[in-house]
């Protein structure tokens, strides 16, 4: 008895919160079941993780993620078993196809009855197998505190996703010794940083004799913060740079050098100068096919170097020539020093040229086309940038017209500052997500720019921001329409407008009626006092425009044109 | 469009799981797994898997494979041919006992077979075979008449330790 060594032995449910602390998880965004009850009892008795308590599981994935993304850290969301995990499919899968780190953490019935249909019991393991970087079933107390640290650091590195933990409820209440684990062992998984080093000096090389040369920017660039190599690198050789949607403010807009967003609704001189570029460096971007078009088609004359640090990115949708898998940062880093070490010289002459050819691609603007009484989304947003860019806003949008009208309005000339759903093109993303920024960054104004049709999918969310006082301003484009839809079917389905027509609440009265402001605004004069009233109002605010309903999105390539055939009115065929 | 067999043999961690893992990537797309064997190797904490499939673009299996290599519990892939790796897969064919048999033990004798079953129906016969020899054996035990045929999937091993 004398030699022998007591060990503290800790709960399950208690060794899952000490892990948590471990990575330094302040916060949580979850909603209690039947079979986490325990581990919400141990919440209780814990004051170094904050939880927030969502109204549907699905916010708590997206509102991790938003936090995710302000934070640059990985998001934590904490559901039941059965239906309270289905809920959370959709912000999974969302942040697999974003790329960014989360861990959710599922109840899941007793190991013993595990496969029996028990009461909320739900296969979580094979449901989000597709749809997480990796995912876990613990049945054993002793194996949490391995797969917590696992998950962290597997949702963290190479290319960042979410991380599912199915937790069996046997564990909760079984003792165990706890031990954090200082390293993980993960034989099978050990992702690329460092690029390849000759294939880097070709890539150098072949930029400095393009003549031609453009950069797309990802995604990629964003999550490895690489925005400042990739803008020296841009300058250092004269080569334009355009961004993906996930690579919105990667490149500053107010540069000579930008092109800004290419793809099915960017800019015609974006969409021309990658169609028509000799060299294509693209950095973290995967090539969907909304960037692409057809990819045979797409920058058919160009050699193409492709950096991304998933190997499964690269030649799958667009043939590289230099393959470099690698993270961003370090690999821009290394094509620096590796053009600073050579004294490799540009052609000026050429460059020129090729400017010149760009800034007449510039004159080629969408034009607004309807008049009418109504208030106009350009307008609109417009006058929001104007009057919210010194508070250098989060901006957070659901998916639709709204979504591409905010790019079109808004110089994101930062990177975190757009929190958007570009992979799974989810629609009610925003609210949450605006929510999860609200508590990464609390002093930030943060909007989220919604349509009539998204602030529907996850307008519940108004009383956890009430409930928690997280301001979020909710701009509300209301055309009465599922716009994106209806503007498909006005040009393709011979204005066949099934379905798309939609009505809502009277969302000002909606955001009363929760505890929040609402404003319906109009009319133009109305804009800047309700923006004022908004802002400096102290809690969640909805703000409803009712806009011009027929207003379409413009530069639009059609699905399945090369990305050059850009229409910039509705009178282009 | 040209017939094309691709094996893929895949090192995996033997856990929970992880076979699900690496046949979701072909069901996924949309693709048939033509066979698939698993078995622990000498060391019982990894598994090797053989997966062949057919009628697959090389440029979807490329992708496959980097997909495959992408699950953290794989530890190693790669794409067996005929150049780098031998292919063998056990066959069982039970057939009908009512004709002589020595046509039937020739045709055995021919491809290595053995007769392992007797029953006053039916012979049981097993060979280890590849695919091409499989396809003969097949149409040359047609008219004795075949019942039933149990394949176990190819395994394939890399001729010099490649993997």
């Amino acid at each position: 008895m004398a030699n022998e060594v007591i060990t503290e032995q800790l709960t399950g449910a208690q060794i899952l919160l000490e892990s948590l602390i471990k990575e330094g998880v302040d916060t949580i965004f979850g909603y209690p079941g039947g079979v986490i009850l325990s581990v919400y009892d141990a919440l209780y008795h814990t004051k170094d993780i904050k939880h927030y308590l969502v109204r549907h599981e699905q916010a708590a994935i997206h509102a991790a993620e938003g936090y995710a993304r302000v934070m640059d850290k990985c998001g934590v969301a904490l559901v039941t078993s059965g239906p309270g995990a289905t809920n959370t499919i959709t912000g999974i899968a969302n942040a697999y196809l974003d790329g960014y780190p989360m861990v959710v953490l599922t109840g899941q019935v007793g190991a013993n009855l595990i496969g029996n249909d028990a009461f909320q019991e739900a296969d979580i393991v094979g449901i989000t197998r597709s749809c997480s970087k990796h995912n876990y079933l613990v049945k054993d107390a002793n194996d949490i505190a391995r797969v917590i640290k696992e998950a962290f650091y597997i949702a963290n590195t190479g290319k960042k996703g979410p991380v599912v933990i199915d937790l069996a409820k046997n564990i909760w209440d079984q003792k165990a010794e706890f031990i954090y684990p200082e390293t993980v062992s993960l034989e099978g998984y050990n992702p690329t940083y460092k690029g390849n080093l000759k294939q880097i000096s070709k890539a150098i090389q072949l930029l400095c004799d393009s003549k031609r040369p453009a950069i797309v920017s990802g995604g990629g660039v964003l999550s490895s913060n690489a925005s400042k190599e990739l803008t020296e690198l841009a300058r250092l050789l004269d080569i334009p740079v355009a961004t993906t949607l996930m690579g919105v403010g990667t490149y500053p807009l107010d540069d000579e050098m930008a092109l800004g967003m290419l793809g099915m609704h960017g800019n015609y001189w974006a969409n021309y100068a990658i169609a028509e570029c000799d060299v294509l460096l693209a950095v973290g971007t995967r090539f969907n096919d909304r960037v692409t078009g057809p990819s045979s088609k797409f920058a058919s004359g160009a050699k193409v170097i492709h950096i991304d640090i998933d190997p499964c990115s690269i030649s799958k949708n667009v043939a590289a020539n230099i393959p470099i898998v690698g993270d961003a940062k370090i690999v821009l880093q290394a094509m620096l020093e590796e053009f600073k070490a050579r004294n490799h010289e540009i052609n000026k002459e050429t460059k020129d040229k090729w400017f010149a050819k760009i800034n007449k691609w510039k004159q080629q603007r969408a034009i607004p086309e309807i008049q009418s009484e109504k208030l106009h989304a350009h307008m609109v947003l417009e006058k929001i940038y104007e009057y919210t860019k010194d508070y250098e806003p989060i901006v957070a949008t659901e998916v639709g017209q709204h979504q591409m009208w905010t790019i079109q309005s808004f110089n994101f000339n930062q990177p975190r500052k757009l929190l958007t759903s570009g992979g799974l093109g989810t629609m009610g993303f925003g609210f949450p997500a605006a929510m999860g920024a609200c508590v990464a960054d609390k002093n930030r104004l943060v909007m989220n720019i919604a349509g009539d049709g998204s602030i529907q999918m996850n307008i519940q969310e108004l009383a956890t921001c009430v409930e928690y006082n997280l301001p979020v301003k909710v701009i509300i484009m209301n055309n009465g329409y599922l716009g994106m839809v209806r503007q498909w079917q006005e040009k393709i389905y011979n204005q066949h407008y099934s379905q798309t027509q939609i009505s809502g609440p009277d969302f000002a009265k909606v955001a009363e009626a929760y505890g929040a402001k609402g404003i319906r605004i109009e009319k133009e004069e109305e804009i800047i006092p309700a923006l004022k009233e908004a802002i400096e109002f102290p809690g969640p605010v909805f703000l409803d425009f009712i806009i011009e309903p027929m207003e379409t999105v413009y530069p639009w390539v059609l699905a399945g044109k090369p990305m050059h055939e850009v229409l910039l009115s509705s009178k282009e065929d | 469009m040209q017939q094309t067999q691709h094996t893929i043999s895949v090192l995996v961690k033997n856990e929970a799981g992880a076979l699900s893992r690496m046949v979701g990537l072909f069901s996924a797309r949309g693709y048939n797994i033509e066979s698939l064997t698993v078995a622990n190797t000498l060391d019982s904490k990894y598994a090797r898997a053989t997966i062949s499939v057919s009628n697959c673009e090389a440029s979807v299996v490329e992708q496959i494979l980097k997909q495959l290599h992408k699950l953290i519990p794989v530890i190693k892939v790669a794409e067996l041919n005929n150049e780098n790796s031998t292919t063998l897969e056990l066959v069982l064919i039970k057939v009908d006992a009512k004709n002589e048999t020595g046509e039937l033990l020739k045709i055995a004798e021919t491809f290595g077979a053995k007769i392992i079953d007797v029953s006053p129906k039916t012979y049981t016969i097993q060979a280890v075979c590849d695919e091409k020899q499989f396809k003969s054996l097949i149409e040359l035990l047609r008219p004795v008449g075949i019942k039933e045929i149990v394949r176990s999937g190819a395994v394939s091993i890399l001729s010099n330790n490649m993997i």
